[in-house]
């Protein structure tokens, strides 16, 4: 009897803990999702006259321009994605393997520091050194290299420096942990039976930082990909990137039903990346995710 | 010519120095083909250090380094043709137990069907025959243990470094493991070079045995002459359980001299080195040397034999290892007494007075200047 009621409140204690985080997930994830999904579902007949179809998502196949902005998303995301990888992996090997105490933390925090001002303020910087009469290009001409100031904003490369910058600690973090665990001993090993620098990389220290590596690239995409700001202020307006599309549908024409769809496909996109990523790199969703 | 043939490891003078402090000092050895050799010393004396300057990992200060008869000055740890089994052997868990034996013939380019054939006969060499598909952690420590030492012997080493591989077994299988190791060493004739802070390890291993205190050989020699003839105070606390009685030298006649310690018991022993009268004096005793008894009929000594009478303080039984811990009756000296075989002494109590004697002549006494020396 005493023991049916410890386990009771045992229950309700671990309910109680929970409930602020099941609050929020069902109130500010799910229901919203499922309120878009049937928004996506949705086909307006008349004024104010809606019926259940698929024509927001045969517009999008049937449009191209749609279509391409989506590949081109995800294109970019991934070249992000791969730019951060190889970016974050010798900040991050420096930071677990070449450094100790101090120094090491100083490099992570150096790493974070950004992150102390807001994303809109941290791009908006990238504005200035970049636009037309910024401080890159007037370099440049004082420098004699062009003749006139350059305007660096607006191209596909901008909007890639801006993203890997965005999200180099997300890659850090993940690397960092994977290869701070990696015992020292392994690499002396491995060079002991005669491996050189490059076949250590490819047969000791990937294979041990792959849930990292895996988890890294995870997060970076998905953050690339859902990335709002960066693309449309380094990008303007016609960066066309995925998330301006679902902006633009939102707010600019009303079609919450489009938008909707939009929203439900690039959903759909980020998870078949991640489930190929996961795949490809043979790594198990669990694992990755107790490394992130 | 011939000389150096037959040595794989030659170090001349060699010195390593972090910072203000010297691990590695102007050390001079030669190990011979074959043989395996035993770097003895507490933790901190440099043996570690030594160890990597031969594998690779350190650069010397100054000195050379032989191996096979090639000075190895600037040669990396992976061009060297030496390989060491590491403290926590350091198998890749990202491989199968094939692909670790494999691992330094798939890096000299060696097929993949000749390096699995290679690998295969390997493991039954070291008795794990048909194991290659296992992943490392299934084997157990002891199992761990010889691929480790599979995948270094895989690759023909001149030399196999040794680096404390036993430290991280248990007491069973590290008695079961040093039979082992002798064994494959014996079997595959490649030259072992180990370091150990254990003693027993040295002893039962080696053929050569070198004692190492700040970063110097105090002693080379075979674990026999080590353990019978220590030439230095060090050698003899360090190599086996000694008794140790510091004092004064009080009386000389010949090799034997007399050691009064500060509270005034007096014990004799074989001088080592120069020894004058009241030169301040350590003496070491074995506890397997001294006999112990009951009454002085008992013990049926010579007439002349120092006899010492002590208090027993504490059993130590330890199966064929027991002993005995007294405290001689006068001074409160401790001395420790190894108890005979014959189970004589099973009934013995905690407070029991006994007397005890040792041959002066294998006992053996340092000035203690030579400690320094």
């Amino acid at each position: 009897m005493a023991e049916t009621r410890t386990r009771a409140s045992h229950y309700l204690l671990l309910w109680l803990l929970l409930a602020p985080a099941v609050l929020w997930l069902f109130g500010l994830i799910v229901l919203p999702h499922v309120d878009l999904a049937l928004l996506s579902f949705r086909e307006r007949t008349g004024p104010g006259e809606y019926a259940l179809g698929l024509e927001q998502y045969r517009t999008f196949f049937a449009e191209p321009l749609y279509w391409d902005v989506f590949v081109r998303t995800a294109l970019i995301s991934l070249i992000a994605t791969a730019l951060t990888l190889l970016l974050a992996f010798p900040i991050a090997w420096t930071i677990a393997k070449l450094t100790r105490g101090r120094l090491s933390a100083l490099l992570f925090a150096v790493c974070l520091i950004p992150f102390w001002v807001s994303e809109t303020v941290r791009t908006l910087g990238w504005m200035i050194l970049l636009r037309e009469t910024g401080v890159l290009p007037g370099l440049l001409v004082s420098l004699g290299l062009t003749e006139a100031p350059i305007e660096m904003l607006y191209h596909d490369a901008t909007i890639l420096v801006g993203l890997v910058y965005t999200s180099l600690l997300f890659m850090v973090v993940p690397l960092y942990g994977s290869l701070e665990s990696l015992d020292d001993s392994l690499i002396e090993a491995a060079y002991d039976l005669g491996g050189n620098g490059w076949t250590v990389l490819r047969t000791v220290v990937i294979p041990h930082a792959l849930p990292g590596i895996t988890a890294g690239c995870i997060v970076v995409f998905m953050l690339t990909l859902g990335n709002y700001l960066t693309a449309s202020l380094l990008g303007g307006k016609n960066s066309l990137w995925f998330t301006e599309q679902i902006y633009t549908q939102f707010i600019t024409r009303f079609n919450w039903e489009q938008g909707a769809a939009f929203g439900f496909l690039l959903l759909a996109l980020s998870s078949a990346m991640v489930w190929l990523g996961l795949r490809l790199s043979g790594q198990k969703f669990s694992d990755v995710m107790s490394r992130t | 010519m011939a000389e150096t043939l037959d040595k794989d490891l030659e170090a001349k003078a060699l010195r390593k120095r972090f910072g203000s402090h010297t691990a590695v000092d102007a050390l001079s050895f030669s190990v011979k083909r074959g043989s395996f050799f035993s770097i003895l010393g507490p933790s901190g004396c440099g043996k570690t250090t030594l160890l990597r300057m031969i594998a690779g990992f350190i650069e010397p200060d100054s000195g050379d380094l032989d191996i096979g008869g090639r000075s190895m000055r600037g040669v990396p740890p992976n061009r060297r043709p030496v390989n060491m089994v590491f403290q926590q052997l350091a198998l890749f868990p990202m491989m199968s137990v094939g692909e670790n034996v494999g691992y330094g013939l798939a890096r000299r380019g060696v097929p993949r069907a000749e390096r699995d054939r290679k690998a295969e006969a390997m493991l039954e060499r070291v008795g794990l025959p048909g194991s290659s598909r296992k992943r490392v952690d299934e084997l157990s420590g002891g199992q761990r243990q010889r691929v480790a030492i599979a995948r270094s012997l895989v690759l023909e080493p001149t030399l196999l470094l040794l680096d404390e591989p036993l430290g991280a077994l248990d007491l069973k299988l590290r008695e079961r493991m040093k039979i082992e190791l002798k064994q494959l060493q014996a079997a595959f004739g490649t030259t072992f070079v180990y370091i150990t802070h254990d003693q027993s390890e040295a002893l039962v291993l080696s053929d050569q045995v070198a004692v190492m205190n700040n970063g110097r050989f105090e002693q080379v020699g075979t674990p026999q002459q080590l353990y019978y003839s220590p030439e230095t105070p060090f050698v003899a606390g360090f190599v086996g359980a000694n008794n140790r009685i510091d004092g004064r030298v009080s009386a000389i006649h010949g090799d034997c001299v007399e050691v009064t310690t500060a509270e005034g018991w007096t014990v004799r022993a074989q001088r080592h080195g120069a020894v004058a009268a009241g030169d301040a004096a350590t003496a070491f005793v074995r506890p397997e040397v001294a006999v112990l008894g009951r009454s002085l009929d008992e013990l049926a000594l010579p007439a002349e034999a120092p006899v010492h009478q002590g208090i027993v303080e504490s059993l130590l039984f330890d199966g064929a290892n027991s002993a005995v811990l007294l405290r001689e009756s006068r001074t409160h000296a401790e001395f420790r007494v190894a108890l005979p075989q014959t189970g004589r002494f099973a009934d013995l109590k905690v407070d029991e007075t006994v007397i005890f004697s040792f041959a002066p002549e294998r006992a053996v006494c340092f000035a203690d200047a030579a400690r320094h020396g």
